[in-house]
C-alpha cells in the first residue's frame, strides 16, 4: 500500500508579535504571533529544512521524485526544486519539479505522489505576504512541511496510510493575486464562506463515504485553507466530535497557506495513536480531502524535533525589521559596495559544496576540508581526496566576530569560525542568532540559506545556527 | 628556511613621501608625481638616472603605465605589482633584488594608493567572479576574530582586552601627532578611543587604520655606489615575503592568535640579517597595526614579546616612543593611514628619518646610542590566510 513514510516540518526562528503591527501603525491590536521567514529564507530554504528534518527522520528513504509547492515561488521560469535537489544531495536520476503560484499546488503535489509510484517527496513551503496593517499579514505565517510518499515496506514501513480521498473543484473569484504584485486581493469575507463550505461539505462526505466511515469516527480534523472564516464554519458543521478539531495554530505561527494542511497533519501526527483516523480538509479553490490512519510504525519514526517544539520560536522580530525583510521598507544601506552575485560557472562547478556542503576528506591522513581541496592542508597529499558532506554535522565555535560594516539586509553580521565535530573547519555567517550572546564554544548546526540577492540572483549557501534542543 | 638574503648588497639613497589622508585635491599622477620628485630629489638625481621602477598598487591602476604615463618614463622596464596589503614592501623588495643581481644600476620602488575616490566606507572588494560561498567579511571583521581567541588563550577579560587594543590607538596616535605627514595628526584620549562606535567585534572606529590617499618611494642602488648619492644610506639587511597556505579558515590546529607566516618571515628575515635579539637590538620597528589586535598579536609573533605577555608589555608602555623598543614611530597605519600600496614604502621612510637622525620631535633617543637597525612588518591578507613581509634595514655596513 501506497502512503506516508517520513514527514518533517520547519517552522522559522522569528516571530512578530501583532500587537507591533497596531503599535506601528494604529490598528486594531491583534493577539498572539506569526512565523517569519528570516530576512535570508525564503520558500526553497524553508523547503530545503523542512525536507532535511523529514529525511533525518526516515532513514532509508532516498526520494526518486521531489515536487515543491509554493505560493510564492523564489524564480519563476527557472525550477525551485532543483536547488532543493541539490541542497538535499539527491541523485542526479530523481526528479524535482515545481507546482507553483495557487496554495491548492500543496494539495495538488500529495495527491500526486499518491497516485504515483516510487519515493517521493512532497516538499510544500510558503512565506504569507501582504500589505502592512491587513489581514494576510497580520494572520499569514511561514513555514514549510516535507511529505514522504512511498509504498510501505519492511524498511520503509507507512506512518500513515491513506483511507480515502475525494476532490471539489469549482472557478469562483476569491483570492487572487496578478505575478508580481506583493499581496493577494480578496473578495467579501462572507462570499468565500458562501462558496467554501458548501463544497467543503461535499467533499467530506464523498471521503467518508469512499472510507465506510462516519464523522464521529474521526479522531482529528485538520481544516486547512486561506479562508479562516470558511475553514471554522466547515469545522463546526462536518460532525466533528467534541475536541477533535485540530488548533490551526493561528495564535503562534499562522496561516501557512501552501503548507498549513500538511504542518497541521504533522502535529497530529507528533501525537496520535496507532489506527486513529485523521481527516485532511484543504479549501482552496475547492476541496480536497484525505482520511489518513495512522499506523505502529509512527512511533518510532517521528522528527526528532516536534511541530510543538517549533511552536514558540526564538526570537523576536520588530516591525520595522519585518516590513524591511518583506521589502515593503527600504532602509538606508551602508556605504559598501554592493555584493556581487554569484556567476553561474563558478557555482555549477562548486555545486556540491555551494547547494549540499560537501566538502572533502584526504585519504592519506583523514584531515576534512571545507571546501573541498585537491591538495590536503595537513599532508599536502595531491588529489587523494573523497567528497564528504558536512551538512548535518555539529560544529563548535572557536572564535567569532560582529561585523557592523558589512552589507547585509538585517545589519550586523555575525560570523564565526566553526570547527566541525570529527575534524573540519569553516568560517560562515551566524544567523537565527542574538549577537551578544555568541561564546566560544557554543555549539552550532548548519542550516541553508539565501545569503542575498544581486542581480536577480538569489545566492543560496549554507550559515551555521546555535544548536537548540532537540534538533 | 631556504633564504639566503642580501644582506649588505643594496642600499636606499634617497626617498620621498606624500602627505596622507583624503587627498580629495591629488590624482593618483598627482601622488606619483610627488613621491618620485622628492624621492629624486633626495637622492640628488634625475628620473633619467633610474634604470628600472617597480610600482605597488593595489587599486589604483593596472601595468607599467599607470607609472610611465604621468612621469613620462622613457622605454625604461617599468613593473607593477600588487600582493595584497604588502604590495608597497614587495615593489621595493623586486626593486632591490634586481640591483643586487646587476642587472641595474639604479631602481626606484614606488607605492601608491587612492582609496578615496571609492566613495565607500573600508577597503573595496576585488574577488573574481565566484560562487557566493566565501563569507563577505570585512577586513575589520576578520582582523577582530584574533581578540575573543586572544583573550580567551590568555586569559584576559574582555575589559583589560580592549584596555590594551585602546592603548595601541592611543599610542599610535600620540606618534602621529608628531607626525606633519599623517593623517590623523591630534592626540586621541583613551576614553574617545574606547568609545568609538563599533565597526566589528570589539574594535570601535579608533581600532582601524585610517583609509587613505597616498605615495612613497625609494631609490635603490649597489651598496657599495651608495655615498655617491648620499653620507647616510641605509643598508637593506633582510627582505623575507611569505604567502602562507590559507590554512587558518581550513584547519582547526590554527587558534587565531597568531600569524604563522609572520613567525616564519621574521625568523628568515633575523637569519639574514643576524639578528639575535630583535627587541634588544632594533632601534625602531614600524609594524602592520591595520587594527589594534593586529599589532598587538605582532608584538608576540616578531619576538617583541613572550608568546601571551604582548598585552602586558603593551599596557607597560615597552613600544612607546620613549620605550624599550618603539613601535610605529611615525604613527602607523592607525594615525599614518594606509593606501595600501604606498604602506610598505612608507613604513621605509620612516627607518629613513630616524636612522638618520631627521625625525625631528618624534626621534627615537636610542638611535644616539648607536641602536642602527630598523625593522618594517607588512603583511596582506587575514589571520590565518595572509602574505608577510619583514624587511631590515641598517645606517652602518656589517663589520
Amino acid at each position: 500500500m501506497r502512503g506516508l513514510v517520513g514527514y518533517g516540518v520547519y517552522v522559522p526562528y522569528f516571530r512578530l508579535d501583532r500587537k507591533s503591527v497596531a503599535a506601528a501603525l494604529g490598528t486594531p491590536p491583534g493577539a498572539g504571533t506569526r512565523a517569519v521567514a528570516a530576512y535570508d529564507e525564503d520558500t526553497t530554504s524553508l523547503g530545503v529544512e523542512a525536507a532535511r528534518a523529514a529525511l533525518r527522520a526516515t532513514p532509508g528513504a532516498r526520494p526518486d521524485a521531489l515536487y515543491f509547492a509554493t505560493a510564492l515561488p523564489a524564480y519563476l521560469d527557472k525550477t525551485n526544486a532543483t536547488a532543493v535537489h541539490a541542497a538535499l544531495d539527491l541523485d542526479a536520476s530523481a526528479l524535482a519539479c515545481d507546482m507553483l503560484g495557487s496554495i491548492r499546488s500543496g494539495a495538488g503535489a500529495l495527491r500526486a505522489a499518491l497516485q504515483g509510484g516510487g519515493t517521493t517527496l512532497v516538499l510544500l513551503a510558503d512565506i504569507r505576504t501582504g500589505l502592512p496593517g491587513g489581514g494576510d499579514e497580520r494572520d499569514g505565517g511561514d513555514g514549510a512541511a516535507a511529505l514522504l510518499v512511498a509504498d510501505g515496506t519492511r524498511e520503509l514501513p507507512l506512518l500513515a496510510e491513506p483511507l480515502a480521498h475525494a476532490s471539489v473543484t469549482a472557478e469562483f473569484l476569491e483570492r487572487w493575486r496578478v505575478p508580481g504584485e506583493r499581496a493577494s486581493h480578496q473578495w467579501e469575507e462572507r462570499f468565500g464562506e458562501h462558496v467554501y463550505v458548501p463544497l467543503g461539505e461535499a467533499a467530506v462526505v464523498a471521503a467518508l463515504k469512499q472510507a465506510g466511515v462516519t464523522a464521529p469516527a474521526i479522531n482529528h480534523w485538520v481544516v486547512a485553507g486561506p479562508h479562516g472564516r470558511a475553514n471554522k464554519r466547515l469545522a463546526a458543521v462536518v460532525g466533528a466530535t467534541k475536541g477533535t478539531v485540530v488548533d490551526d495554530l493561528g495564535a503562534t505561527v499562522g496561516n501557512t497557506g501552501t503548507a498549513h494542511a500538511a504542518l497541521l497533519l504533522a502535529q497530529v501526527l507528533d501525537g496520535a495513536a496507532p489506527d486513529e483516523l485523521i481527516a485532511v480538509v484543504s479549501l482552496a479553490d475547492g476541496c480536497d480531502v484525505t482520511l489518513w490512519r495512522a499506523t505502529a510504525a509512527l512511533a518510532a519514526r517521528r522528527p526528532a524535533t516536534r511541530v510543538a517544539d517549533q511552536l514558540a520560536g526564538g526570537g523576536q522580530v520588530s516591525y520595522g525589521s519585518f516590513l524591511t525583510w518583506r521589502g515593503h521598507l527600504e532602509r538606508e544601506p551602508p556605504r559598501r559596495p554592493d555584493p556581487e552575485p554569484p556567476a553561474a560557472p563558478p557555482s555549477l562547478r562548486a555545486e556540491a559544496w555551494k547547494f549540499a556542503f560537501t566538502g572533502s576528506r584526504c585519504q592519506a591522513c583523514g584531515a576534512r576540508h571545507l571546501p573541498p581541496q585537491r591538495v590536503c592542508v595537513k599532508c599536502h597529499a595531491i588529489d587523494r581526496m573523497t567528497p564528504e558532506r558536512l551538512a548535518d554535522v555539529p560544529a563548535v565555535i572557536a572564535t567569532f566576530t560582529v561585523d557592523r560594516l558589512a552589507y547585509s539586509l538585517s545589519p550586523p553580521v555575525v560570523a564565526a569560525v566553526i570547527d566541525f565535530e570529527g575534524g573540519g573547519r569553516f568560517q560562515c555567517e551566524l544567523t537565527d542568532v542574538d549577537p551578544a550572546a555568541v561564546r566560544i564554544g557554543d555549539r552550532v548546526e548548519m542550516t541553508f540559506r539565501r545569503l542575498f540577492t544581486a542581480g536577480s540572483v538569489h545566492n543560496y549557501f549554507w550559515k551555521a545556527r546555535p544548536l537548540r534542543g532537540g534538533s | 628556511m631556504a633564504s639566503n638574503g642580501i644582506r649588505d648588497r643594496v642600499a636606499i639613497v634617497g626617498m620621498g613621501c606624500t602627505p596622507f589622508g583624503e587627498r580629495w585635491d591629488k590624482s593618483v599622477n598627482d601622488l606619483l608625481v610627488d613621491a618620485t620628485k622628492e624621492t629624486l630629489a633626495s637622492a640628488g638625481i634625475e628620473l633619467r638616472d633610474v634604470d628600472a621602477f617597480w610600482l605597488g598598487t593595489l587599486y589604483s591602476g593596472q601595468s607599467g603605465l599607470t607609472l610611465s604615463r604621468p612621469l613620462k618614463i622613457d622605454y625604461k622596464p617599468v613593473s607593477r605589482l600588487e600582493n595584497y596589503c604588502a604590495t608597497g614592501s614587495e615593489a621595493f623588495r623586486n626593486a632591490c633584488y634586481a640591483v643586487a643581481s646587476g642587472a641595474y644600476d639604479v631602481a626606484m620602488a614606488i607605492g601608491v594608493e587612492k582609496l578615496k575616490d571609492s566613495g565607500i566606507s573600508g577597503l573595496p572588494g576585488i574577488a573574481a567572479p565566484g560562487d557566493g560561498t566565501r563569507a563577505g567579511l570585512t577586513a575589520p571583521a576578520t582582523f577582530s576574530l584574533l581578540a575573543p581567541a586572544y583573550a580567551k588563550k590568555f586569559g584576559v577579560d574582555e575589559a583589560t582586552l580592549k584596555d590594551v587594543m585602546t592603548r595601541i590607538a592611543w599610542k599610535n596616535h600620540k606618534n602621529g601627532a608628531l607626525n606633519p605627514r599623517a593623517q590623523f595628526r591630534k592626540e586621541v584620549p583613551k576614553e574617545t578611543i574606547a568609545c568609538s562606535p563599533l565597526v566589528a567585534g570589539p574594535l570601535g572606529i579608533f581600532d582601524c587604520s585610517g583609509v587613505s590617499d597616498g605615495s612613497a618611494a625609494a631609490i635603490i642602488v649597489r651598496a657599495e655606489d651608495a655615498r655617491r648619492y648620499t653620507d647616510k644610506p641605509l643598508y637593506v639587511k633582510a627582505l623575507s615575503f611569505i604567502a602562507g597556505p590559507a590554512a587558518g579558515p581550513m584547519d582547526p590546529d590554527y587558534d587565531y592568535t597568531t600569524f604563522p607566516e609572520v613567525v616564519a618571515s621574521a625568523a628568515d628575515a633575523y637569519a639574514q640579517a643576524g639578528i639575535k635579539d630583535p627587541r634588544q637590538e632594533l632601534a625602531m620597528a614600524e609594524v602592520h597595526d591595520c587594527f589594534t589586535p593586529t599589532e598587538l598579536v605582532l608584538m608576540e609573533d616578531l619576538g617583541f614579546a613572550a608568546r601571551g605577555t604582548g598585552w602586558k608589555e603593551v599596557l607597560a608602555g615597552t613600544f612607546d616612543l620613549e620605550g624599550e623598543l618603539a613601535v610605529n614611530p611615525d604613527g602607523g597605519l592607525k594615525s599614518f593611514g594606509h593606501p595600501i600600496g604606498a604602506s610598505g614604502l612608507r613604513m621605509l621612510f620612516e627607518a629613513w628619518l630616524q636612522l638618520r637622525g631627521e625625525a625631528g620631535k618624534r626621534q627615537i633617543a636610542s638611535v644616539a646610542r648607536g641602536r642602527n637597525l630598523a625593522l618594517t612588518h607588512n603583511l596582506g591578507g587575514a589571520p590565518g590566510e595572509c602574505v608577510s613581509f619583514v624587511g631590515v634595514v641598517g645606517s652602518a655596513p656589517s663589520a
